[in-house]
Parts: C-alpha cells; sequence; structure tokens
C-alpha cells in the first residue's frame, strides 16, 4: 500500500514536469497537440494525487501504525474525524495536502478555460506545474508521508500510537488548516495568469477579470482561516488571547494584508488604467508570500511557539523563492513598456488617491509585521546578536495603522474619482462626523478617554458605519420612491444591481465589527486566585461561587471539573464548568475553559488546575468586553464576499456609468 | 503645487511617523537571545536588556505559589541540582502557563535578571516534552500553545 502511495507521488511529479516541458515546447513550438498533453497531464497529476491522498487516509482511519507518519499523529482511540484531520497534522501531510489542493485547483482552472486564452494558458498551465512539482518533490524525495518504521518492517506493529495533539481536538481546528491552505495555495492562480499575461504581452486587464472570482473566493477562504485561528486560540488556549504576533501567525496574516491591498488595486486598473505595474507587484508578492509563510510554518526558520519542528526543507523552499522572485522581477522590469498608466492622479482629494493611501498603509503593515517576523533572523545576519521584537512593536506600529485603514475605509467609497469640491465632501461627510464626534463625546464622558486609541477607534468604527448606512440608505430611499416597495426589498434591489459595490460595503461592516471587537481588548479585566471549594470571589461586576470541584475519567483523559455560580448584585446568571484534563496516550494536560458569550461582554474562566497542597482551585477568571463582534463580524465579512461574488442583475438602468461599461468591456473578454 | 509633489510629502510624512513608532516599538520589546551561560556571565551588566533563555525544565522544580511561579532551566535535558548551567526563573505574569509548560519541557522565558541572580520571567513559552521529537525524520509538529502578557 505504502509502496503504491509514494508511486503515485512519484509519477505525479513526473507528470507535473512532463506537463511543463510540454507546455513550454508546445507553445514555443506552436504545437497544440503538446499543449493539449501537457493539460491532461495536469488531470492525471491531480488523479495520482488524489490516489496518494486517498491511501494515507485510508492508512490514518484504519491505523496502520507501520507508518512513521500513521504512528506519530494518531492513536487508535482516537474519533474517527481528528483521526482524518491527521492528514494536515504534521508536515509531510500538510506537504501532500498543499500539492493536493493545487492539483485541484489547477485541474479546474485548466477545464474552465479548455477552449479560451489559447495563447495564454500554456504558461499559466506552467507556471501552476512548477509550483505543483516543486511540492510534490518535496514529498517524493526529501520528506515522504508513506515512510515505514524500523519496526514496522519486520511487521511488528508498535503500539498504538502517539495520537494528536490534544490541544488540536477541536472543531475550528478540523477546518483552520485546510482552510488557510485553500487560500494560500488559491493564489497561485491569478498570480499564474498576471505571468500568463505578462509573458504573452497582453496589456489589459484580462488577467484581472478572469482571476477576480478567484481572487476574491481564495481571499474569504483565508480570512475564514485566520479567523478560525483566531477563535481556536481564544476557545481553547485559556489565555483568553487571540493574537500574540507569534511568527506563524504573521506569516498567515502578510498575503492577507497583500491580497487585501491587490483587491482594491484592481480597481483602478480596471477603472482607469493605472497602477498595472503595482498590481502586478501585488499579485506576485501575494504568491510570494504564500509560498514563504509555508516556508516559515514548515522550515522552523524562526522560532514560534506553534513550535513545527526544524526541519530539512527549508533550503528548498529559499531557492524556490529566490529563483521565483528573480524570475518574476526580470519578467515585469523586462515588460514595463506594456504596463504603462492610462491615467494621471489629478487631485490629493479624490477616489484615486485614497486607493493609494489604502495601498501604501497596507503595504507598510506587510514590511512591519514581516521585518518584526524576521527580526532575529535579520539582526544575527547584521550585528551576529539574535534579537526579537514582541508585541509592543506590532502594536505600536499596527494600531494607528488599523485607525488610518477604518478611516479609509468610510472616505474612500464616498468620494469622488478624479478630484472631489469642497462642497460635496461636505455634503456626504457632515452627518457621519458629527454622529462620531458625539459618540466620542459621550464615550469619553464615560470615562473611554483614558483610552485615546480605543475613543478615536469607536469614532471612527461610528463614522464609517454612519458612510455605510447613508449609502444603503440614498440608494435604497431612489428605488422606493420610484417603485413604491419596502425599504427592505429596496435595498435588496440596490445590491443586486450592484453587488460589487454593495457587497464591498457588507465587507467594510463586517470589518467595523472586528475592529470594535479588538478594541475592546482595552478594558479587559482580569484576575487570578487560590480558592478553595465553597469560596467566592469578585471580577468587574460579577460574583463567582465556587460551589463545587469534581473528579472522573474516561478511556481518553481524567479530568477535574470546578461548577462556578456567576452572578451580578445577588441576582444569579448561570452555571460555567471551566474543566481541567489530563489526556492518557500523550500525558497531555489541557484546560476547558467555560466562557459566557454574550454580545457586551464575555465571562471567562480557566481553571489552571489544583494548588500544591490539592485544597485550592486556581483560578483565571477574565472579563473579555465586545470580543463577540469579532465573530458576528467576520460572518458579515463572508456574508458580504459572497454578495460581491453574486453576479449583477444584468440591464443596469442607470446605463452610463462606468461600472456598466466594465460589466461589458468583461462580457467582451469572456466571448 | 504639483499633485505628485503633495502625495510624495503624504507619503514622506507617513513612513516618516511610522518609522518612528517602529523604532519606539523595538526599543521597547527588543529581547536578545541567550542561552543560559551567556546569561550568568552576563552579571551585573543582565538586569538592564531585557532577554530570551531557552532551557529545558527540570523534573519536580516547578513551585506554584499563587499565582507566582518558579522553576529551574537546564541548557541540556535530564539534568539535575549538580548541572552547573542552570537558571532559577520566577514567573509573576497575568496569564496562565500553557498547558504545555510541565517537567522536562522545552521552555522559553522572556524577562530579566534581576540582582538575585534569579531570572524574573513576564512571559513564558513551552513546547512539548522532547518525546515526540525523539526520532528524526519524524518530528512532529507539536503544540500551538502560548501564554503571553499582553502589554
Amino acid at each position: 500500500m505504502e509502496n503504491i502511495g509514494a508511486l503515485s507521488i512519484l509519477l505525479a511529479f513526473c507528470f507535473a514536469i512532463y506537463a511543463v516541458v510540454a507546455s513550454v515546447v508546445g507553445k514555443l513550438k506552436k504545437n497544440s497537440f503538446l499543449i493539449v498533453s501537457a493539460e491532461r497531464a495536469v488531470y492525471s497529476v491531480w488523479v495520482l494525487v488524489t490516489t496518494a491522498s486517498g491511501l494515507l487516509i485510508y492508512s490514518l482511519l484504519t491505523g496502520d501504525f507501520r507508518l512513521a507518519y500513521v504512528a506519530a499523529h494518531t492513536d487508535s482511540s482516537m474519533k474517527m474525524i481528528y483521526k482524518f484531520t491527521a492528514w494536515w497534522g504534521g508536515q509531510q501531510g500538510s506537504l501532500l495536502l498543499w500539492s493536493w489542493l493545487l492539483a485541484t485547483y489547477s485541474t479546474v482552472v485548466v477545464f474552465m478555460n479548455r477552449r479560451k486564452f489559447r495563447d495564454m494558458m500554456p504558461w499559466v498551465t506552467t507556471v501552476l506545474m512548477v509550483t505543483e512539482s516543486f511540492f510534490l518533490m518535496l514529498i517524493a524525495f526529501v520528506l515522504s508521508p508513506f515512510a515505514v518504521l524500523e519496526a514496522g518492517r519486520g511487521n511488528i506493529v508498535e503500539g498504538v500510537g502517539q495520537g494528536l495533539n490534544p490541544l488540536l481536538q477541536y472543531w475550528t481546528m478540523v477546518i483552520h488548516p485546510p482552510m488557510l491552505y485553500l487560500g494560500y495555495v488559491g493564489f497561485t492562480v491569478p498570480f499564474a495568469f498576471a505571468m500568463g499575461s505578462l509573458i504573452t504581452k497582453q496589456p489589459g486587464d484580462a488577467w484581472i477579470h478572469t482571476t477576480r472570482r478567484w481572487t476574491i473566493v481564495t481571499w474569504l477562504f483565508q480570512s475564514a482561516g485566520i479567523l478560525l485561528g483566531q477563535g481556536w486560540a481564544y476557545a481553547v488556549l485559556g489565555w483568553g488571547g487571540y493574537w500574540a504576533w507569534d511568527p506563524v501567525e504573521n506569516a498567515s496574516l502578510l498575503p492577507w494584508i497583500t491580497a487585501t491591498a491587490f483587491l482594491h488595486s484592481v480597481m483602478m486598473q480596471e477603472k482607469k488604467g493605472m497602477m498595472k505595474v503595482w498590481n502586478m507587484v501585488l499579485i506576485s508578492g501575494t504568491f510570494f508570500l504564500c509560498i514563504f509563510g509555508t516556508f516559515l510554518t514548515r522550515s522552523g526558520v524562526v522560532s514560534s511557539v506553534h513550535a513545527f519542528a526544524q526541519s530539512p526543507i527549508g533550503k528548498y523552499f529559499v531557492m524556490f523563492l529566490a529563483v521565483g522572485i528573480a524570475a518574476t522581477v526580470i519578467l515585469i522590469l523586462e515588460r514595463l513598456k506594456y504596463l504603462k498608466s492610462e491615467a494621471r492622479l489629478e487631485s490629493v482629494v479624490s477616489r484615486e488617491s485614497s486607493f493609494m493611501f489604502n495601498n501604501l498603509i497596507l503595504v507598510a503593515s506587510c514590511f512591519a509585521v514581516l521585518w518584526g517576523t524576521m527580526f532575529p533572523v535579520i539582526s544575527e545576519a547584521l550585528t551576529g546578536e539574535k534579537i526579537s521584537v514582541d508585541a509592543p512593536f506590532f502594536n505600536r506600529i499596527n494600531i494607528p495603522i488599523g485607525l488610518a485603514l477604518i478611516f479609509l475605509t468610510g472616505i474612500g467609497p464616498l468620494i469622488a474619482w478624479r478630484r472631489s469640491s469642497i462642497e460635496s465632501l461636505k455634503r456626504a461627510f457632515m452627518m457621519p462626523s458629527i454622529a462620531a464626534v458625539v459618540l466620542m463625546g459621550v464615550l469619553a464622558g464615560f470615562g473611554v478617554w483614558e483610552h485615546p486609541y480605543a475613543l478615536v477607534s469607536f469614532g471612527l468604527c461610528m463614522f464609517v458605519t454612519a458612510t455605510i448606512i447613508s449609502e444603503f440608505w440614498k440608494g435604497a430611499s431612489a428605488i422606493r420612491a420610484k417603485d413604491g416597495v419596502g425599504f427592505l426589498p429596496a435595498a435588496i434591489t440596490l445590491t443586486h444591481r450592484n453587488t460589487r459595490r454593495y457587497g464591498g460595503y457588507l465587507v467594510h461592516m463586517g470589518i467595523v465589527f472586528m475592529f470594535i471587537g479588538y478594541t475592546g481588548a482595552a478594558f479587559d479585566v482580569n484576575v487570578t486566585k487560590e480558592i478553595p471549594p465553597g469560596g467566592s470571589f469578585a471580577l468587574g461586576h460579577y460574583d463567582l461561587h465556587i460551589a463545587n470541584v469534581e473528579q472522573g475519567e474516561n478511556d481518553t483523559y481524567a479530568w477535574q471539573r470546578l461548577t462556578v455560580d456567576a452572578s451580578r448584585n445577588g441576582s444569579p446568571l448561570g452555571v460555567l464548568y471551566p474543566e481541567r484534563r489530563l489526556y492518557k496516550a500523550s500525558q497531555q494536560p489541557t484546560s476547558e475553559v467555560a466562557i459566557r458569550r454574550r454580545l457586551n461582554e464575555d465571562l471567562y474562566i480557566n481553571f489552571a488546575g489544583l494548588s500544591a497542597d490539592n485544597k485550592r482551585a486556581v483560578i483565571q477568571a477574565y472579563v473579555f468586553p465586545l470580543v463577540s463582534w469579532i465573530w458576528i463580524g467576520f460572518w458579515v465579512l463572508a456574508f458580504g464576499t459572497i454578495v460581491c461574488l453574486i453576479p449583477n442583475k444584468v440591464r443596469l438602468s442607470y446605463a452610463r456609468t462606468q461600472v456598466v461599461g466594465v460589466a461589458e468591456k468583461h462580457a467582451a473578454v469572456e466571448r | 503645487m504639483n499633485t505628485y509633489w503633495k502625495f510624495g510629502a503624504i507619503v514622506a510624512v507617513v513612513i516618516g511617523v511610522l518609522t518612528w513608532l517602529g523604532m519606539g516599538g523595538v526599543n521597547e520589546s527588543k529581547t536578545y537571545y541567550k542561552e543560559i551561560k551567556e546569561v550568568k556571565a552576563m552579571g551585573v551588566h543582565a538586569d538592564t536588556e531585557r532577554l530570551r533563555v531557552n532551557g529545558y525544565v527540570q523534573q519536580g522544580s516547578i513551585v506554584r505559589d499563587g499565582a507566582k511561579v518558579s522553576f529551574i532551566l537546564h541548557e541540556t535535558p535530564g539534568m539535575l541540582q549538580n548541572d552547573p548551567e542552570r537558571l532559577e526563573v520566577v514567573y509573576n505574569g497575568a496569564d496562565p502557563l500553557p498547558d504545555t509548560f510541565k517537567d522536562n519541557a522545552q521552555a522559553l522565558a522572556d524577562g530579566k535578571l534581576g540582582q538575585d541572580g534569579v531570572f524574573h520571567a513576564s512571559k513564558v513559552q513551552a513546547k512539548c516534552a522532547s518525546k515526540y521529537e525523539a526520532k528524526p525524520q519524524m518530528k512532529t509538529d507539536a503544540t500551538p500553545v502560548r501564554t503571553q502578557a499582553r502589554g
């Protein structure tokens, strides 16, 4: 079995190489037979990698502990779903998942475009398959997922496996890695199209139109992956945080930042023909940051609390990145004359410049995060001294950047293209500004002025909310007046007419909600106590009473559980059960925190264990204001993104706006 | 004034402010990676800089006293009291220690060396015990666990 798996990977590697060679040769020699054969090779790669993945999953599910990978990442007592997720629980498996996802994406791309873009597609195939063969090379020759243990060679089945880390046995962890990977891998596709259009000297926006949906979908996957990670950290790790500026977290954030910048700056190219070089740079940057992120998490180059092992694959990634980046830079420089801007920046107060500022600070943030993440490596290379920077560095830079971004979120969509008059600015922003100032005044009265950043943040969130509501209000009112329907149907009609614009507003609204949640962190309260059963303590306006301590065990773990009665001003609010477990297979203790989630604040209790004399419970209790809005914001963001993907209702009634022009141009390209 | 000049001036201001913020952030939070013997050798100078020390938790050395936790780190795993390269650490941070922090675990302590020769940590991270990584080529992705003192 393991032989078939390893053979499939090896064959897939050969087919991927063949697809690259056949595409390039077929294109240069104008041999369409070779080009088609390359595309068939892509399908074969998918079949082979799927076979290998299927075999690995089968081994995991049936518990074939002769295989090193199975023994290291599962044990016989684990639930089926976690045995399945062990597919991406370790190095080899997750590289296999990467390859499988890319093979799947490539197959879809090749199939969907089998009659379109005939001049560009061979190059797209080439870029996709070069990347694919790199990952297949890693699992074929360096880190095979099908390696057999020494003990297994003599057919002596050793033990029951070491098990998946119990901290990872949680529902968001089941989907967090594949979500992130769907995002990471997905950016290979727009990158491949960008390179294809550069190589074939197509200056136009065909690659942007074709890959717009890809980009939005993969961006959504990435957002979901990051947010699931935050949700997991919050609910499982017991310190109530969701972001620690750890290198691995930063690695997932970096391409998300450049992708967000890309999603905005392509609008400049579509509408004005500007920033063509910049868009090339952004999409290439995003792709290489995705690879770089995989490299960071998989090579152990920067020590991380995520504790991924040191491994021999780092040097391959460095080589791939170096060659890839060099080739891309040379290609872009070579093709500069095809990427000339068609318009000039006319005013600092214009939609164009708001996009540019949005890009500037996103890229600055990306650079700062990258710099901070790589600081130990950079400082060691420059001074010989290994120095790391920590959360204060990231927060100092990124909090102002975040505030500036949220400000632009309010300004950008309402400001006119080309240039804006003072009058129109007044009309658009008077009410939102007043709303923001009033809110800030009220909050300051309640003492929020002690946290100036938080105060500004709330004010800006109000500002953006007001602009978004006014946009929906204006548009929907017009439809209401004309068609005589209610506000909600009018708003839906409005959104359907221009899904990108109004879906975009919804995404912005989601971001605002998330900012509200993040801002809440300024008001966290926490306390650590040792309390005997029957004792009580106060936290903020809560009174917490430890009613009981119980113990027990089952097949997988032993547990101790507290019963905590929460009340406020004497009125009971409910019972919480924080728990502490000791998993038997791995001897790993874990905390199961108890959270009382409410919209205004979460009450969060972690049972850290019994004190040395076994008589008192060590409890960490927290109040996290507004944290639920982060998760709400994510759902709004996801909904808005999906709205963006819905095609506009055909025959727009305001036929002369530029948006329609773009839609028609798009249709023309599709034909 | 030309639009591009105006734009350039704003860009310069933005970048300048961010650089200034970044430099402040670096100075506030820079932490030197040191080995235990280097920390010992630094002596009196060590109490001015934030340090990050990597080591293995001595079996049975973890003592909890309320929120305060003290333990002993060793350069090499499995060492006991007589090892000269060891460091007494006191953790007094607000957040709970990670679940992976236990006897023989590999731990990273961030903090400062006090005049008393005890290392005062404000943040402790821990990786799973080395059991998982015993066999080369078969390393396991251990635990994403952290504890962190919020700034």
